[in-house]
């Protein structure tokens, strides 16, 4: 039953992750104003975490949520105002929970520590307002009697009436044989569901039991209620048991019943009349004196497991699963249920076109009629397996909230600490994108925000002189637009500074002193490595802090950055991302004997080679003219490294370069120029023929292979032949390795970037 | 076997709940709230409730009281699934008709002899 717990502890992790989602969405909700129901909310949230964690057997997250959740029961009740003071401390709460969460989920048992010290100011803050009076009105209720309850054993309950006799303080006596039990239920006792029959037998597993009835109160037939108790009973029990065990047997029955514990001592009373008829129970209150106050709760706790782990203490703490084995939680994905019952829905269909086509074999000719309706179960066939496609994938998927939730906080902490005030404007929460893309994009995004709340919003006193409100605007947006989704992040700051970015980039010597590079390039330039430094951050009040890393990051996950900024109004960071990492859309095109793919996405436009617009430039490097434009032209084989169809030895590669620049030229002309960019900068690859354009489906060639420069991946064509997919990004950067050629200079960006426009690329996308 | 009507927001407890009764032979209908769990119990009846206490849409104790109120739930054992070890707050989950409770965090075996002793 123990892995039961650990075999739900992935969901559980999960689960608490949301409920501190929304306990941190609901108090970020509280500081812009008082509202019972988020109070409703993330008290119910804390006391999720709570029930969860003690029940997965994690007391620092139950101790933790347990004085959070008191706070907040507190702020409920009105008695305790959310404050700021108070919310900065419920939101340390909430960090030390999402570390300990975090822990949790890496499987690091480095909980145990319980954060201490916090805890206390928690438990200061609420003692300070109301806590103490709250506390004794709960003492001074007639509940607290007769059961004992682990509250009592924490310390803070009175102590019990002197009623309660010796012997149940000191543990039985040596001669105690066992208890004679008084039972009197209360008329509507049975209306709780609680039967005295069941709690008799109960007592049955303690020891052996003889009852006698009482049917002295039962009323004349016609005046009976039927579902009212009239019955009481005498039980004697033998077994020398604590009272404490006798007493957790009637816990539930304590308020709808009379109990009367008396001892029996071996000599103080006769065994009782075996089967005789019930001497009748001695009316009045004897067998039922005034009620006793609470056993000892200690013995209770030891008894009864159930009623006793409220403490946390008592549990196994630290990231261990209950069989003490460190917990490891399993990567989760949840997934609807429409979402799977479209997915059967689509396997049915799948199945159908199946047997649709197997009921055409029937070992008959081939004729007219045959054909056609293998053509038509064919392309239904076609139709499921793209719908197939989609189902799966969109199981995946998740929405950016999983991201987008976390910034509200940042935004919040990141603005008291520069002084700034923000107001964030999130849209498109729901739009949903592969669960890998987005756990990557987690980071590049936090860099972003940081960005525009650092330098790209002014101070109110900035703005006012401005002529702007007091309050900036950060913008987060997502939105899907075919297989891509586009995040913005959009602040109504100062803009880039593009004399600051220019003058830091000639310092860096990014730029050539004489070089006067367009706008649009010199946006480009804080993308360039190199050009952020920690000296940046303070220096340079435009961005540049790590953009470089951002843009990596946005290209790993087969994306794109685009940056557009208007000095004074603002600045708009554009993130293009795949639905997901798995399929493409391709083109497949053939150089010599090999076919590969390359991403249709990258692909800017196709020509056919004219030799008068190849160039030559130092040595071997070749241009194609396009237009107006200087394209690096790369005859895709000798990028590879593999031989074009024209050169005679298999691999000898290097010696591609060595052909005269004449030859070279020949051996292009009349071929295919594919013009591909990333970043705003361009290629053309040369290729034999351009093929279909298709989906493919990404296979990893680090799993079945290794990692070969310049290709992606492989993908399995329709005929069974592997066809490489190129890794765009990686050609361009060998692009500009110095490879066979000597002397060849490295462009600087601005260079490299001459052909590129990336913001107005991105933008008629967009549109 | 028993039919058991569970009854709690969280999806990780209510998954321990029911997997921890289904292991123990019972058939279980589970709801995610008070509003849900009325709505199931118009249609069907069930040997044993139980609920937890602070839920959205309806709360365990409104739940409890709505449930006495149905003829097919009047005597059937409700136990609530409560974090409070307060005294009144058992009171009150008492006022309201609950049958008894189960303490938070519970241990899936115990829980199975708890119940085991109710639907005996």
């Amino acid at each position: 039953m123990n892995d039961l717990r650990s075999q739900l502890l992935g969901t559980f992790l999960e689960e608490s992750a949301e409920n501190l989602e929304r306990l941190e969405a609901g108090l970020l909700a509280l500081e812009a104003g008082f509202d019972a129901a988020v109070v409703d909310e993330i008290f119910r949230a804390a006391h999720s975490l709570k029930g969860g964690a003690g029940t997965f057997g994690f007391a620092a997250i139950t101790g933790l949520a347990h004085d959070m959740e008191t706070l907040l029961d507190e702020v409920r009740a009105g008695i305790l105002l959310p404050g700021p003071e108070l919310m900065a401390l419920l939101l340390e709460g909430l960090d030390a929970l999402r570390v300990t969460l975090q822990g949790l989920r890496a499987g690091r048992p480095s909980e145990e520590e319980g954060h201490p010290a916090l805890r206390q100011r928690l438990q200061r803050a609420g003692a300070r307002s109301a806590g103490a009076a709250a506390r004794a009105s709960a003492q001074g209720s007639p509940a607290t009697a007769v059961v004992p309850t682990a509250a009592g054993a924490e310390g803070d309950r009175p102590p019990p009436p002197e009623a309660s006799t010796p012997t149940s303080a000191a543990g039985p006596a040596p001669t105690l044989r066992g208890w004679e039990i008084g039972l009197r239920p209360r008329r509507h006792m049975l209306e709780s569901g609680n039967e005295p029959w069941r709690l008799i037998r109960e007592l049955e597993g303690l020891g052996a039991v003889s009852v006698e009835a009482d049917l002295s109160e039962l009323p004349p037939l016609a005046e009976l209620v039927p579902t009212a108790c009239y019955l009481s009973w005498r039980v004697r029990l033998e077994a020398a048991v604590p009272r404490a065990a006798v007493e957790e047997i009637f816990a539930w029955v304590a308020d709808d019943a009379e109990l009367a514990l008396t001892e029996w001592h071996g000599d103080a009373l006769p065994a009782p009349a075996g089967c005789g008829p019930a001497p009748a129970v001695e009316p009045g209150p004897s067998p039922f004196p005034p009620r006793e106050g609470a056993g000892t709760s200690e013995r209770q706790r030891a008894t009864s497991p159930i009623l006793t782990r409220d403490d946390g203490r008592a549990s196994a703490g630290g990231a261990r699963s209950a069989d003490g084995e460190p917990a490891q939680a399993m990567a989760s994905l949840r997934v609807g249920i429409d979402k799977i019952d479209a997915l059967m829905n689509m396997v049915g269909e799948l199945v159908i076109t199946q047997s649709i086509l197997g009921a055409l074999d029937d070992g008959g000719p081939l004729d007219e009629q045959k054909v056609t309706r293998i053509r038509e179960g064919l392309s239904q066939l076609a139709r499921n397996s793209r719908a197939l496609q989609e189902s799966v994938m969109s199981l995946r998927s998740v929405p950016v909230s999983a991201v987008f939730n976390r910034f509200p906080r940042l935004v919040h902490d990141l603005s008291r600490q520069l002084g700034k005030r923000v107001e964030l404007v999130i849209t498109g929460q729901t739009t949903e994108l592969d669960k890998t893309v987005l756990e990557k994009l987690g980071d590049p995004l936090v860099h972003l925000i940081r960005n525009s709340l650092d330098h790209g919003l002014e101070t109110p006193g900035e703005r006012r002189a401005a002529g702007k409100p007091e309050t900036g605007r950060l913008a987060l947006g997502a939105v899907h637009r075919g297989a891509d989704i586009f995040i913005e992040v959009e602040d109504d700051g100062r803009g880039l500074d593009a004399e600051k970015i220019l003058r830091r980039a000639r310092e860096r010597g990014l730029v050539a002193p004489t070089a006067t590079p367009s706008p649009a390039e010199v946006l480009e330039l804080i993308f360039a490595p190199g050009f952020s430094t920690a000296e940046a951050v303070s220096d340079l009040s435009g961005r540049g802090v790590g953009m470089d890393v951002v843009r990596r990051n946005v290209k790993s996950l087969g994306g794109e950055i685009a940056l557009e900024s208007r000095p004074g109004q603002g600045t708009k960071v554009r993130l293009r991302l795949p639905l997901t990492l798995a399929i493409i859309d391709g083109q497949l095109v053939r150089a010599g004997e090999h076919a590969y793919v390359i991403p249709l996405l990258s692909i800017v436009e196709s020509v056919q080679i004219e030799a008068g617009r190849v160039r030559t430039i130092a040595g071997s490097r070749r241009i194609y003219r396009l237009r107006d434009q200087l394209i690096p032209l790369v005859e895709l084989a000798e990028l590879l490294g593999v031989v074009a169809t024209s050169m005679a030895s298999p691999m000898a590669a290097p010696t591609a370069t060595r052909r005269s620049a004449a030859d070279a030229t020949r051996a292009v002309a009349g071929k295919i120029l594919v013009i591909v960019e990333t970043d705003g900068r361009r290629m053309g690859l040369v290729v034999d023929a351009l093929e279909a354009q298709q989906q493919v489906v990404i296979k990893s060639l680090e799993a079945n292979y290794g990692r070969v420069a310049g290709l992606a991946g492989a993908t399995i064509l329709g005929d069974g032949n592997v066809a490489f997919i190129i890794d765009i990004i990686d050609m361009l950067a060998r692009l500009d390795l110095p490879a066979a050629e000597p002397a060849a200079e490295v462009p600087s960006p601005v260079a490299r970037g001459v052909a590129g426009r990336p913001l107005s690329r991105l933008a008629t996308d967009g549109a | 076997m028993a039919h058991i009507f569970a009854i709690d927001d969280s999806f990780s407890l209510r998954q321990l709940l029911s997997r921890a009764l289904a292991e123990g032979g019972h058939k279980v209908t589970e709801a995610k709230d008070g509003m849900e769990a009325l709505v199931i119990a118009q249609a069907q009846g069930a040997d044993l409730v139980i609920t937890d206490v602070n839920m959205p849409q309806m709360d365990g104790l409104t739940l409890i009281k709505r449930l006495r109120g149905l003829p097919a739930y009047r005597h059937v054992p409700i136990l609530v699934l409560t974090t409070e070890m307060d005294p009144a707050k058992k009171r009150i989950a008492k006022d309201a008709g609950a049958t008894g409770w189960i303490v938070k965090p519970f241990d899936p075996v115990l829980l199975l002899a708890t119940i085991r002793k109710v639907l005996d």
